[in-house]
């Protein structure tokens, strides 16, 4: 017990990889503990020798816990460092371990789940969408690549970050820097968020005319089109706002809208989900909503 | 079209790939994008697979596991709407079909994966036994079982639908009416909506709303790529944390939670 007992960067390489699979036996009693005690288990094997040693350290990991599972590892570092600290012989009982790994769980997950789930997914995700809908494979490839390397670089330089920092990492974390990113991110997100709704959210009103089927790209049926100057305007503003890009002809009620903003149908929508996410209408729910209601609006020639 | 042997190995490998990351979260190889290009490459459908992997990312961007509650399932989603892609041998027109019977399988693929967590917490408890004993190896099988069984959840439908074959597959598809395919791409336009909207209200307050409002407007401009909203993004972001640090006031915490527009939608 008395020996100083190290970490090796080998020790703390595999350590990072095991996270990976922090989430492999999430369950509902005990969530992230079973990947947590499989990411600890480098550690354990290292510092602590004697079996009974072992059986209290396998025992003391299979505590509850759940966070995001980036943020997962700069608690893996501090909590490194804690074990490495008393197995040395430095008392560090239980309850501080836990005490520490429960405190980071919380507030780490409040940073992981916005900036990734809701940041850099989307954007990423949009990203690759936006060239694989026109048969990019460049989509997807950069969509891994990229998002890997920022995983993997977070997971390394954060675990490390905790584990020389110790127990000092909360203050660490509440410190500005981070404050910084997680509101660039969440500005950078609303941003991109609001052009992708005006460009992707299809809304098309055809009150009027029967659907008329572009080919070669979105040219102006002009045939379709009111008489007279109102005919002239409508194709002028949908060659100005560059539309056509669903495969109907749009007509004059969407036109009437798009005179205000192209894309605000898109956005009303937009909001009116918001509104009924609020109201805890489940998401699935509202999809097969939207699909029904364009299925029935379709029939009834008014989409 | 008909796949061979080898074919079905690999798109059970994916399938399996995709079931893991659906728990995981790491790699991504659940994600629409990745799951269904993957199909797509090993099956020779690689354009038609790409595009439905391109469009149901787009559905599926505010999808994410927060917490204990379970998101629909991408991966679910993702495999099997690309198999039965495949099978149909539609091609490119067949995708706004696929994507309308993947929402169905997304919710499946929820339950399945609600079913492994449980059977999950059996497991941790065969793990606390094999702490007690100090048993460390104990403790990595069953883990790595549990991994398993979250590949097996999507990997055996996989191979349930890739074993009803083709044939069965391509008449239900060729079943469905003009009116209802293309009410269906109606309805595609607009689901993307959803998405949208659970990502804008996780991070929607006072302060980014006006960052939503620039995108929007700029986005009537088509001639900018969406590569060149991520370089004005970026560019705002760095102003905006750099002019607020320089004003001083204005900025202090627990100010930041507001938000009108929420407000309004709530109220209304």
């Amino acid at each position: 017990m008395a020996q100083e007992m190290k970490l090796t960067k080998r020790d703390r390489i595999a350590i990072w990889w095991r996270s990976t699979f922090i989430q492999g036996s999430w369950n509902y009693e005990r969530m992230q503990n079973g990947g947590w005690a499989y990411a600890m288990i480098p550690a354990i094997k290292r510092l602590y020798k004697s079996k009974e040693d072992r059986a209290a350290a396998l025992e003391r990991h299979l505590e509850f816990f759940n966070t995001h599972p980036y943020v997962a590892s700069p608690i893996i570092g501090v909590t490194l460092a804690l074990e490495e600290e008393r197995s040395s012989g430095v008392p560090v009982d239980d309850a501080a371990i836990q005490g520490v790994k429960v405190g980071m769980m919380g507030p780490l997950a409040g940073i992981g789940d916005p900036t990734f789930w809701f940041t850099v997914r989307p954007i990423l995700g949009a990203l690759a969408a936006s060239l694989a809908l026109t048969g990019n494979i460049l989509g997807p490839i950069l969509y891994f690549v990229l998002w890997n390397l920022i995983r993997m670089g977070f997971k390394w330089y954060t675990q490390e970050l905790g584990y020389k920092a110790g127990a000092k990492i909360t203050d660490d974390m509440s410190g500005g820097l981070l404050q910084d990113v997680t509101k660039g991110a969440s500005i950078l997100g609303m941003f991109v968020l609001g052009a992708l709704v005006n460009r992707w959210v299809n809304v098309a009103f055809t009150p009027v005319v029967s659907r008329v089927q572009l080919d070669e790209g979105a040219y102006i049926d002009w045939d379709s089109l009111p008489a007279g100057a109102e005919g002239i305007r409508t194709a002028l503003e949908q060659q100005a706002a560059g539309l056509s890009l669903s495969q109907y002809d749009v007509t004059t009620l969407q036109d009437n809208l798009d005179g205000f903003i192209p894309g605000l149908s898109g956005l009303l929508i937009t909001l009116l989900c918001m509104w009924l996410l609020r109201k805890k209408v489940s998401p699935i729910t509202m999809i097969l909503g939207l699909f029904v209601v364009g299925i029935v609006f379709h029939v009834l020639g008014i989409m | 079209m008909d796949l061979t042997i080898i074919q079905i190995i690999l798109v059970v490998i994916i399938a399996f790939l995709a079931g893991i990351e659906g728990i995981l979260d790491e790699f991504q190889f659940h994600q629409p994008i990745l799951a269904c290009t993957l199909i797509g490459l090993v099956t020779g459908n690689l354009i038609p697979c790409l595009i439905l992997g391109g469009t149901l990312q787009l559905l599926a961007l505010g999808w994410a596991n927060i917490g204990a509650a379970v998101a629909p399932d991408a991966a679910l989603a993702s495999v099997a709407s690309a198999i039965i892609l495949v099978l149909s041998g539609r091609g490119e027109a067949g995708v706004d079909a696929a994507i309308a019977i993947a929402i169905p399988l997304a919710v499946a693929g929820l339950l399945l994966t609600i079913i492994v967590r449980t059977i999950a917490t059996a497991l941790v408890h065969l793990m606390d036994k094999a702490a007690k004993e100090g048993n460390i190896r104990a403790i990595e099988f069953w883990h790595v079982v549990a991994i398993i069984l979250q590949g097996l959840r999507i990997a055996i439908p996989a191979a349930l639908i890739m074993a009803i074959g083709a044939g069965p597959v391509r008449e239900l598809l060729q079943a469905m009416p003009d009116w209802l395919t293309d009410g269906l791409a109606v309805g595609g336009g607009m689901v993307v909506a959803v998405g949208f909207a659970m990502v804008i209200n996780m991070m929607a307050t006072k302060e980014v709303w006006p960052f939503f409002a620039i995108g929007f407007v700029l986005a009537t401009i088509p001639s900018i790529t969406l590569l060149g909203f991520g370089g004005i993004g970026v560019a705002l972001a760095l102003i905006y944390l750099a002019l607020s640090k320089q004003g001083g006031s204005g900025n202090g915490g627990g100010g930041n939670t507001g938000d009108p527009l929420g407000d309004i939608i709530e109220d209304y």
